[in-house]
C-alpha cells in the first residue's frame, strides 16, 4: 500500500480540478455548465480516494498510518502526512461535505460561477491538508492558506456587509494564529523538531507549556469560535453564500476542534490539565449566553449561527473532559454538527433562494406549500436539538457521560444548554413553518426540485445512520482516542498527587 | 593592477554608463537604444558578478570587500535595477520624460550601490551613499514640469544632505576615537566604554535609516515616492533599499560587532517604530504610491528586525527578506504602472475599482502580490516573514516577534483594503491593455515566483545562509 502516496494525492487533487477549470474558454453559460461538472467530478473522485483510503485503514492501530515523508526545507521541516482515526474521520466529512457544496453552489450561484468553485476546491485542499499533516509548520501553512479563499468567498459572492464580515473573519482568525506561529518555532528551538510523532514522545517543559498552550488557545479559540472571540462567526456565516456558510461551519469550525485534540492535549498535557477550568468557564457562558442570543435572532443564518457556537461549547468540554467518552462525544459532535448544521444552511439557502430573504417573519406557514421541504427541515431540526436517534443525540450524550464522570456541575451547566437548544430550534421550526400563511410570496414557493433532493438526501440520510448506528464514526476514532485520553487520565492522575 | 581585477564588474558599469552618455550625446532620439543598452549591461553584468561569487578578497588597502555576501547584494541590487526599468513599459514616453538621461542615472545609482554593500571603509561607504542619492536626487525631479515630481526631487535632497552631513558628522567621531575610518580597525580599536565611538554610532546609524526610511527618519518618503514619477518610485522601492540594508549590515557586524549591546536596543526601537508606523499610517491612504511608501516602511521594519537578532540566521533571513520584497515590489508596481486610461496614469487607490471583472489576469497576479506582501501563507511574504521572526525568536527576543507579528495583522487589513476594491466593489471603465513585452514578463515572473516560492524555500535561504557566514 505504502508505494501510492494516496494522502498527497487526496489532499492535491482538488489543485489538478483547479488546474483544469482555469482553461475552460467560450461563452458564459457553457463555461459555467463545464466548469461545474469538471469541479463536481474532482471532488467526487476526491471522495473516491478518500473511501479508498478508509477501506485500507486498519481500525485496531491507533498509531498513524498512510505516513509519507520528504524532505521539504533544509534541515527543518519536512512535508508528512498521516491519518489516524481521529483525521480520517475529519477528512471523510470534508471530502462528504464538498460535493454537496459545489452542488449547491452550481444550484444557486450565477455570476463568477468559476472562480467560485475554484476557491471551493482550493478550500477542499487546505482542508484535508490540516487534518492530514503530521508536522506543525505544514499544519500552520495548510490553516492559515483557507484563509485566502474564504476571504474572497465571503467578499466577492456575500451579502450586504460581506466586506466588513470578510474582514472581521480575515483578521479575527490572522490575529489568533499569530501566537500560534510564535508558539510554533519556539517549539522548534526547544524540542528541535516540528515532527508531530516526534512531538508526543516528547517532553516539553512544563514551565513554557502553559504559554506555547495559550499561543495555539489564541489560534483555535478564535476559529472554534469559543465566547468571547466568537463575534466575527455570526457576521461571516450571515453574509457568506449558503455553500460558504457551510464550509465555514462544518469544516473550518472543526480544525479548531481537532487541533485542540491532536495538538492542545497531545503537546501540552500538563497546560491543558491547567486551563481546564478556563475552557470550562468559556465554554458554559458559550452556550447558555449564545443559546440565549439564538433565541432572540431574528434572521435564521444568525441564529444558526449562535447555535454552533453553542455546539461548539459542548465539544471543548467534551474534549478537557480529557476521559474517553467526552472526546469520542466531542468528535462525534463534531462530525454530526458538520453534517447538521450544513443541512440547516441549505435548507436555509433553499427557501432564500426562492424569497431572497432571511428574516423569519417573513415567512410562516411554509408546511402548506413546501410538505417535503417541511419534513427535511424538521428532521435537521430535531437532529440539531439532540433528539435520539439522530446523529446529534448521539455526541451530546457522550459528552454529557463524559464530564459528569469528571463534574457533574459542568455536565448540569452544559445539559442546561440542551434544553435551551431545544427552544430555539423549535421555535425556530414553529415559526418559519407552521402557521398561518401570512405573506403572499410564501404562497407561491415550490417544493423542492430534484437538485435540492440531491443535496439534502445525502445528509439526511448521515444523520438517520449515524444516529441508529454510531459504531460507524465510534470504532474508526475510538483506538486513537483511547490512547489520548489514557495519556491525558494519567497526567491527571500526576497532576492531583503533585496537589 | 591585481585590485583593478577583482573589481571588473563596477568597472564595466563605468565604462558602460560613459559609453551610454556618449551615445545618448551624439545619437538623436536614442531613448529607446540606450534603454536597451541598459538593460543588456546590467543583465550582462550578474554573471560578472557572478564568475567570483564565492571570492572573499579586500582590495584598495583593505578599503573595498568583495565577498559572497556584498556578491549576493549585487546581483539583487542588478536584477532589481534592470526591471525597473524592463517593467517601465510606454510610460516614460506617455508623461513625456523620454530622456536617455534617466538610464545613465539609474546605472550611475547602481553603481553608488555596488560601492556601498562592498565598502569596508567609512570614506568608501561616503562616496557610495553620495554617488546613489545624487542620482536619485536627479531622477525623483526628472518630470521638472510637474510641481510634485520638482517638489519631491527638492525634499529629498534637502533631507537626504542633511542625512549626509549627520552620517558624517559620526563618521568624524568613530575616526577621531578609533584613529581610523577603516571597519577592521574600527573593530579593532573598538572600546564600548568610550561614549565617543558610541555617539558617532548613533550618527552613522541615523544617517543609513535615513537611506532606507526606517521610522524615526521616514518622513521624507511619502511625498517622495508620491511626487516622482512612478517608474522612479519604483526604483526607490527596490535596489536602493537593498543597498541601504547591505551597507547597514556590513557596517554593524563588521566594524562595530563588538558594540552589538549597545546598538541592538536601536535597532529594535527602529525596527518596532517602524513595523508600526508602517502598519498604522498606511491605513488612511487613498494615493497607492503612498500606500506602498508606508508599506515599504513597514518593511524595512521586518528586515532590521533579523538585523537586531544580531546572529547569522538573522542576517541571513534579512538577505532573504529584503530580496522577497524585491520580487513583490516588482510585481506590485508593474500593476500600478498597469493603472492608466486613455494614456492618462491614475493613482487613487478607488480607480481599482472591480478590476478582476475586466482584467482577471492582472488583478489576480496584484491579489496574489497584496496577499503576499501581508504576509500570508503560502506565499513568498509568509516565509519571508517567517525566517525574520525565526532568528529572532532564537535571540530570545519574543517582545519584538510578537509586536511584529501583530503589525503584521494591522497592515494585513490596509492590504486587504487594496483586496477588496479590486474584487468587491463595483465596475470601474476599463485600463489600458497591457502593452509591451516587458510589462507582462515582469508580472509574470514575479508573480509566478511569489507563487511558487514554497515549492523549494531552502534554495534562497541557502544561498543567504551560505553568503552570512562570512560575519563569523
Amino acid at each position: 500500500m505504502s508505494e501510492i502516496p494516496i494522502l498527497t494525492l487526496t489532499t492535491f487533487l482538488p489543485l489538478i480540478g483547479i488546474f483544469f477549470l482555469m482553461f475552460i474558454k467560450g461563452e458564459e453559460s457553457f463555461v459555467n455548465k463545464t466548469s461545474g461538472y469538471v469541479a463536481l467530478l474532482t471532488s467526487g473522485i476526491v471522495f473516491l480516494s478518500s473511501i479508498f483510503i478508509l477501506a485500507n485503514f486498519n481500525y485496531s492501530n491507533p498509531d498513524f498510518q498512510f505516513v509519507e515523508q520528504q524532505d521539504w526545507i533544509f534541515n527543518f521541516v519536512n512535508y508528512k502526512v498521516g491519518v489516524d482515526g481521529i483525521s480520517l474521520s475529519f477528512i471523510l466529512l470534508t471530502t462528504f461535505i464538498t460535493p454537496i457544496c459545489i452542488l449547491a453552489t452550481i444550484n444557486s450561484v450565477k455570476i463568477r460561477l468559476r472562480e467560485f468553485l475554484i476557491a471551493l476546491l482550493l478550500m477542499e485542499t487546505m482542508m484535508i491538508g490540516v487534518f492530514c499533516s503530521l508536522d506543525l509548520f505544514i499544519f500552520y501553512l495548510f490553516f492559515e492558506a483557507g484563509l485566502i479563499p474564504m476571504f474572497l468567498i465571503i467578499g466577492i459572492w456575500g451579502g450586504e456587509r460581506r466586506v466588513y464580515s470578510a474582514f472581521k473573519f480575515f483578521l479575527y482568525t490572522l490575529f489568533g494564529s499569530v501566537f500560534m506561529l510564535i508558539s510554533i518555532i519556539y517549539i522548534y528551538f526547544d524540542a528541535g523538531t516540528l515532527d508531530v510523532e516526534k512531538l508526543l514522545n516528547i517532553q516539553i517543559n512544563k514551565d513554557y507549556q502553559k504559554y506555547l498552550w495559550l499561543g495555539f488557545f489564541a489560534s483555535f479559540a478564535v476559529k472554534t469560535p469559543m465566547w468571547p472571540v466568537h463575534t466575527w462567526l455570526p457576521d461571516a456565516h450571515v453574509e457568506a453564500p449558503t455553500s460558504g456558510s457551510v464550509i465555514l461551519a462544518a469544516i473550518l469550525l472543526k480544525m479548531a476542534g481537532y487541533g485542540f485534540i491532536r495538538f492542545s492535549l497531545g503537546l501540552f498535557p500538563d497546560a491543558s490539565i491547567y486551563f481546564g477550568p478556563l475552557v470550562f468557564t468559556l465554554s458554559i457562558i458559550a452556550i447558555i449566553y449564545t443559546s440565549l442570543v439564538a433565541l432572540v435572532q431574528k434572521d435564521m443564518k444568525k441564529l444558526i449561527a449562535y447555535s454552533s457556537v453553542a455546539h461548539m461549547g459542548f465539544v471543548t468540554i467534551g474534549i478537557f473532559v480529557f476521559n474517553q467518552e467526552g472526546i469520542e462525544g466531542s468528535i462525534f459532535q463534531m462530525i454530526s454538527h458538520g453534517i447538521i448544521s450544513s443541512a440547516l444552511f441549505l435548507c436555509v439557502g433553499v427557501i432564500y433562494d426562492r424569497m431572497h430573504t432571511r428574516q423569519i417573519s417573513e415567512y410562516g406557514g411554509v408546511v402548506n406549500v413546501m410538505p417535503k421541504y417541511a419534513i427535511m427541515f424538521m428532521v435537521f431540526t430535531l437532529g440539531s436539538l439532540g433528539l435520539p436517534g439522530t446523529s446529534g443525540f448521539v455526541g451530546e450524550i457522550l459528552v454529557l457521560i463524559g464530564s459528569f464522570k469528571y463534574n457533574y456541575w459542568i455536565a448540569f451547566f452544559a445539559a442546561s444548554g440542551v434544553i435551551l437548544s431545544a427552544c430555539y430550534s423549535l421555535w425556530l421550526y414553529r415559526r418559519v413553518v407552521f402557521g398561518k400563511i401570512l405573506n403572499n410570496k410564501v404562497q407561491n414557493l415550490v417544493d423542492l426540485t430534484k437538485t435540492e433532493y440531491l443535496i439534502l438526501t445525502p445528509l439526511l440520510i448521515m444523520t438517520i445512520v449515524l444516529g441508529f448506528y454510531p459504531a460507524l464514526v465510534l470504532d474508526l476514532i475510538s483506538p486513537s482516542v483511547e490512547k489520548i485520553s489514557s495519556n491525558m487520565v494519567n497526567y491527571l492522575k500526576f497532576a492531583n498527587l503533585g496537589n | 593592477m591585481i585590485d583593478f581585477q577583482n573589481i571588473y564588474p563596477e568597472i564595466f558599469l563605468i565604462m558602460s554608463t560613459l559609453s551610454l552618455l556618449m551615445i545618448g550625446v551624439f545619437f538623436k532620439n536614442s531613448f529607446a537604444l540606450v534603454k536597451k543598452i541598459t538593460i543588456f549591461a546590467l543583465i550582462i553584468c550578474i554573471p560578472l558578478v557572478y564568475v567570483n561569487f564565492g571570492n572573499q578578497i579586500l582590495v584598495f588597502n583593505n578599503s573595498y570587500s568583495i565577498n559572497v555576501f556584498s556578491n549576493l547584494l549585487k546581483i539583487i541590487i542588478l536584477i532589481s535595477s534592470a526591471f525597473s526599468l524592463i517593467f517601465t513599459g510606454q510610460y516614460l514616453k506617455r508623461i513625456n520624460i523620454e530622456k536617455f538621461e534617466y538610464m545613465i542615472l539609474i546605472l550611475s545609482s547602481t553603481i553608488g550601490m555596488f560601492v556601498m554593500v562592498s565598502a569596508n571603509d567609512l570614506i568608501g561607504l561616503y562616496l557610495g551613499i553620495e554617488l546613489q542619492s545624487l542620482s536619485l536626487y536627479v531622477l525623483s525631479s526628472l518630470d521638472r514640469n510637474s510641481l510634485n515630481s520638482s517638489e519631491s526631487g527638492v525634499k529629498y535632497f534637502v533631507l537626504g544632505a542633511l542625512s549626509s552631513g549627520l552620517f558624517l558628522y559620526g563618521c568624524s567621531l568613530i575616526y577621531g576615537f578609533t584613529g581610523s575610518t577603516n571597519y577592521l580597525m574600527i573593530s579593532e580599536n573598538l572600546s564600548v566604554e568610550n561614549l565617543g565611538i558610541i555617539f558617532g554610532l548613533v550618527f552613522v546609524i541615523v544617517g543609513l535609516a535615513f537611506k532606507i526610511s526606517a521610522v524615526p527618519f521616514h518622513m521624507w518618503t511619502p511625498d517622495v515616492y508620491q511626487g516622482s514619477p512612478t517608474s522612479v518610485t519604483a526604483f526607490f522601492a527596490l535596489a536602493p533599499k537593498v543597498a541601504g540594508m547591505g551597507a547597514f549590515i556590513q557596517i554593524l557586524f563588521v566594524a562595530f560587532k563588538g558594540a552589538y549591546v549597545e546598538w541592538k536596543s536601536i535597532i529594535v526601537f527602529i525596527s518596532i517604530a517602524s513595523m508600526i508606523l508602517g502598519s498604522v499610517a498606511a491605513i488612511g491612504q487613498t494615493n497607492i504610491k503612498r500606500l506602498m511608501a508606508y508599506s515599504s516602511i513597514g518593511h524595512m521594519g521586518y528586515a532590521l528586525a533579523g538585523v537586531a537578532a544580531g546572529s547569522i540566521a538573522g542576517i541571513s533571513s534579512t538577505v532573504s527578506y529584503i530580496s522577497i520584497y524585491v520580487v513583490m515590489n516588482i510585481a506590485a508596481f508593474t500593476c500600478i504602472l498597469f493603472l492608466s486610461r486613455e494614456k492618462k496614469y491614475f493613482e487613487d487607490i478607488r480607480e481599482l475599482g472591480g478590476m478582476s471583472k475586466n482584467h482577471p489576469i492582472v488583478s489576480a497576479c496584484l491579489c496574489l502580490t497584496l496577499f503576499s506582501l501581508a504576509g500570508i501563507p503560502p506565499l513568498a511574504g509568509f516565509f519571508a516573514k517567517f525566517y525574520v521572526f525565526k532568528a529572532v525568536i532564537e535571540s530570545e527576543m519574543y517582545m519584538l516577534a510578537i509586536i511584529g507579528l501583530l503589525s503584521s495583522v494591522i497592515s494585513a487589513f490596509y492590504y486587504l483594503r487594496v483586496i477588496k476594491i479590486i474584487y468587491f466593489d463595483k465596475n470601474k471603465e476599463k485600463f489600458d491593455e497591457m502593452s509591451g513585452f516587458g510589462m507582462k514578463f515582469s508580472l509574470t515572473t514575479s508573480s509566478l515566483l511569489i507563487l511558487f516560492y514554497f515549492i523549494n524555500p531552502s534554495l534562497l535561504i541557502n544561498i543567504t545562509d551560505l553568503a552570512s557566514k562570512i560575519f563569523k
